[in-house]
């Protein structure tokens, strides 16, 4: 059996700026990581391979430059048991649409998967598209705000799960394969790989595929194959100072209801 | 659209019985499409022989112009409306006239026609409404179904939902489904002329905020785009503007939908409004207390000015109230009128999620606290003093 985790590799903060002069983002100098929803998401699908009697094998699955490489090393190193890295120059500049494309033809490539594990959002993007528009393309359900697997039966072919709603949350049960986009409940604490785990995931399998092994035009990827464009990135206009008054209570309470009212906020 | 591998299909006929529009018979012992397919899925989850594909296409620049009309979906539960579709409908009015194009709601639920009046006054010219019992609890696949069915029919133009939960759980499924282009909570829409088409210019923050994008779908209709909570404002209803309810069927049976909620929990939270949709949110952190009745300050102000209590994420952590009232990047992002921030230090994932508010006053102890760089007024002082001064001299003005 087998689980496949969509991860990504993200700028470790999202104190990012723009260029003013080409509208791009700067990343040079900005250090990666792995995206915290994705290692939840791959933290959940090694904690049910633990649980559970298959033999089921974990496939890490990124698209990214060649560096997103190490963003797979840590999956290898937190258990996955294999890593894909689709990397091609055709695929850069992707949007959800032309990502999901290109995750899903992977993932018809990796073959038949119980459960296709994704992080809810990425800390670059924020989108959230991702995980249902893969399994759009895939033709699966999907479950949106997962925090938690109360029950896996592979063999029964269900899952049950925790889902966060706007009000709160759901237990939902699903058939599978489904596509499950997991972020975590707040005191979540990733597992830190130790030094042997580590030394063992260099010897996993790695590999890295192309426009030709996932087949198809150019056109079909990237920036061309994508559905929305961007037109223009910006810094968002600068807020003005703020007022900062460290007074006796008294005072500084009167000044915030002038304020307030000032502001037309009462 | 569908592709069937013969080869693999054993004419079980799963696919012909889940098909929301009889699209697909059987045919010589093999599963055939003779009908007009929806794209909307259910027949490739359906299918145990994994010999349905969905093949996915985008639309074709040429028929763009056929795509007219600014559509809203109004989401519901429980058979009240959700305030983002007023909210949406007060934006998508601006759009509609831009466009020379009518202001249309989509309306999904089991017994909820009658909201169809309150889409209405609040200026929608056409309300399309699925009403069936298969919709009386979301599930990701029957709303899918609707939706596309209703799109591949009517043809909009453009399709925005409101950037909550179920927004974002729908409006990707219908993006993946249909090929259409997406993008995700919006904070700013508008109509621009790019290459001598008007189009929706559809303005979001990236980075958390730290960056800001101006994006097109260029070449698909409809233009869809989730629209964060709260940004937009709606109309003054108007009871007596006329509007036009259009019923639609869809049909989706029962083994089309492969989910089934068993519980729902809304802890403590009951009759209270969600934090994404109050005007006025007052947040406390670990500032605050580590106790459940250290919060009932901040309660008592929030009541005062009809606001609502949201907390950082220690306060969850500690179990003292519950991750829906969660503010910042692994709980909500919100966008109130006033923020109220007590006892926050002002970590940058807590920063994030408050970026776009109003105001920000924030209350903290620390003069280097972090959160003082994003507050429009803050005071440095014990919470323990500037907060029953706060609810006395506030409940005074108001008294007024």
């Amino acid at each position: 059996m087998r689980f496949v985790v969509l991860v990504k590799q993200v700028p470790d903060t999202t104190e990012v700026e723009v260029d003013e002069e080409t509208g791009t983002i700067i990343r040079e100098g900005v250090p990666s990581a792995l995206n915290a929803f994705d290692e939840f998401a791959l933290n959940l699908a090694v904690e049910m391979k633990e649980k559970s009697e298959e033999d089921i094998e974990i496939v890490a699955l990124s698209m990214g430059p060649p560096q997103a490489e190490e963003a797979l090393n840590k999956c290898l190193a937190i258990g996955a048991d294999r890593a894909i890295l689709l990397t091609d120059k055709s695929f850069a500049g992707a949007d959800t649409w032309a990502t999901a494309v290109t995750l899903s033809r992977a993932l018809k490539k990796i073959g038949k998967a119980d459960l296709i594990f994704a992080g809810q959002e990425a800390s670059d993007g924020n989108t959230a598209q991702v995980g249902p528009e893969v399994a759009a393309h895939r033709g699966l359900p999907q479950l949106t705000y997962v925090s938690d697997i109360e029950d896996l039966d592979l063999r029964e072919g269900y899952i049950l799960c925790k889902k966060e709603t706007d009000e709160g949350h759901v237990r939902i049960k699903s058939e599978i394969p489904t596509v499950l986009a997991c972020m975590p409940d707040p005191g979540f604490e990733p597992k830190i790989p130790n030094v042997r785990e580590i030394m063992k995931a260099k010897k996993k399998p790695k590999e890295q595929w192309d426009l030709e092994d996932l087949g198809g035009e150019e056109e079909d990827y990237g920036l061309e194959g994508s559905e929305s464009v961007v037109i223009e990135t910006y810094s968002p206009p600068p807020k003005g100072e703020g007022i900062k008054i460290e007074e006796e209570p008294e005072k500084s309470v009167d000044e915030l209801v002038k304020f307030l009212d000032e502001e037309g906020l009462l | 659209m569908i592709e069937i591998e013969l080869e693999l299909c054993t004419a079980c006929g799963k696919c012909v019985k889940v098909c929301p529009v009889d699209a697909i018979e059987i045919k010589e012992e093999k599963a055939v499409l003779t009908g007009d397919c929806i794209s909307c899925g259910v027949c490739v989850s359906a299918c145990p022989e994994d010999a349905i594909e969905p093949v996915i296409k985008t639309a074709e620049v040429e028929d763009l112009a056929q795509y007219e009309g600014v559509w809203v979906f109004a989401e519901q539960e429980n058979g009240k409306l959700k305030p983002t579709g007023p909210q949406l409908l007060g934006k998508g009015r601006e759009l509609a006239d831009k466009l020379g194009e009518e202001l249309c709601a989509v309306l999904i639920g089991n017994d909820i026609k009658e909201l169809s009046g309150e889409l209405g006054a609040h200026g929608a010219e056409k309300v399309y409404v699925v009403d069936d019992n298969i919709f009386e609890n979301y599930s990701t696949e029957a709303y899918t179904t609707a939706v596309t069915s209703l799109i591949s029919e009517y043809k909009p133009n453009i399709l925005l939902y409101g950037a909550t939960h179920l927004g974002r759980d729908l409006a990707p499924s219908v993006a993946g489904r249909m090929g259409l282009g997406l993008t995700a909570d919006c904070t700013d829409l508008s109509i621009e002329e790019v290459e001598g088409r008007k189009v929706l210019l559809q303005t979001r923050p990236a980075f958390g905020g730290n960056v800001m994008a101006d994006i097109v779908c260029p070449n698909s209709r409809p233009q869809m785009a989730t629209v964060r909570p709260h940004v937009m404002s709606p109309m003054e209803p108007d009871k007596d503007s006329e509007f036009e309810v259009i019923e639609e069927s869809v049909r989706v049976r029962e083994e089309a939908i492969s989910t089934e909620v068993i519980e729902v929990m809304k802890p403590e939270d009951k009759g209270e409004i969600p934090i994404e949709e109050a005007d006025v949110v007052v947040c406390g952190g670990r500032g605050v207390g580590t106790r459940k009745e250290d919060f009932e300050l901040l309660r008592e102000l929030a009541d005062l000015l009809d606001g609502t209590v949201g907390c950082s994420r220690p306060i969850v952590e500690e179990d003292i109230m519950p991750k829906s009232r969660q503010v910042g990047q692994s709980g909500k992002t919100i966008s109130p009128k006033l923020y109220i921030v007590c006892g926050v230090s002002g970590a940058i994932q807590h920063k994030v999620g408050i970026k776009d508010s109003d105001y920000i006053i924030a209350v903290n102890k620390n003069p280097d606290a972090a959160i003082f760089d994003v507050a429009d007024f803050g005071i440095v002082g014990d919470l323990n003093q500037v907060l029953p001064l706060m609810i006395e001299k506030l409940g005074k003005v108001k008294e007024n």
